[in-house]
């Protein structure tokens, strides 16, 4: 009983210290002017998020996490800032000063609904926990649950990244302006 | 192991996307925008996960997969419009980039 209240306690401040580190660096995010500087946040953003997917014991979208978008999209991120250059932008004024508050008050209005939303909807089906087991979350489990379960979303999203790969290429290719 | 309630992580879930919202509504730089989609997509994707990890549905983890895999497609595809924007001399700035034509 000792052991496992201490386990919550080391769970509990993991929990916390992850989900500090994940507002404080997508506060960062929003809130650097060099945008170089918040695709670096971002990084910290996607880190403490994969800890708090671990925490969920979703093992193998913790592992996709950190590869796809701390890999691979920060990455593609960092080179497209540093090929446009630096650009200056003033970072929380510009444009009238009611389009600032204005967007603070709905962001605020936005997050505000959602908690009421959940909190009304869900709140009876939130209080009692489900036990998983230690297969849960496990790459083994997400194949078999993927490929046997949700084979027609696996192929879609196949299709999807093909699209975009595409529309990327032609996106940035080298081609003459259709009117001149 | 049981720690903080799945309520704790759909509160985190919706602050985060609230600050993604900030910044997608604040900011005019178009690679900021991107990287506040960024947050908010992440936001659902955590929200996701954690009603999968308390329901005991897979269902769940595999939409927060294919959230990854469209999320990988949009900054493709944004950061393609980012560097047809640069190569014809355009701003960046997304309150002077009013008209669909270049």
């Amino acid at each position: 009983m000792i052991a496992a209240s201490a386990g919550n306690v080391v769970v509990w401040i993991v929990w916390v210290v992850a989900a500090f580190t994940c507002l404080g660096s997508a506060v960062a995010v929003v809130s650097f002017s060099n945008p170089f500087y918040s695709a670096l946040a971002l990084i910290g953003n996607l880190g403490s998020l994969a800890v708090l997917y671990l925490l969920l014991s979703a093992e193998f979208v913790a592992a996709a996490q950190v590869l796809v978008y701390a890999g691979a999209v920060v990455v593609m991120f960092l080179f497209v800032i540093a090929y446009v250059g630096p650009r200056r932008e003033t970072p929380w004024s510009g444009g009238p000063g009611w389009q600032t508050i204005g967007a603070v008050a709905a962001a605020g209005a936005l997050m505000v609904e959602i908690i009421v939303a959940i909190g009304m909807q869900a709140s009876g089906s939130l209080s009692h926990e489900t036990e998983v087991g230690t297969a849960f979350g496990t790459p083994a489990w997400i194949g078999r649950v993927f490929l046997v379960d949700h084979l027609l979303a696996f192929e879609i999203t196949s299709v999807v990244l093909l699209i975009a790969a595409v529309g990327g290429v032609i996106l940035g290719s080298h081609t003459k302006r259709a009117t001149t | 192991m049981s720690g903080p309630d799945v309520a704790w992580y759909l509160a985190l879930a919706a602050v985060l996307f609230g600050i993604g919202a900030l910044g997608v509504l604040i900011r005019r730089n178009t690679l900021v925008v991107l990287l506040s989609l960024e947050l908010m997509l992440n936001a659902g994707n955590l929200a996701l996960i954690a009603l999968s990890r308390h329901f005991h549905n897979g269902a769940g983890q595999i939409f927060a997969l294919a959230v990854m895999a469209v999320a990988a497609s949009e900054v493709c595809v944004g950061l393609g419009l980012v560097v047809a924007l640069n190569r014809r001399n355009l701003s960046l700035d997304v309150d002077t980039l009013s008209e669909l034509r270049g």
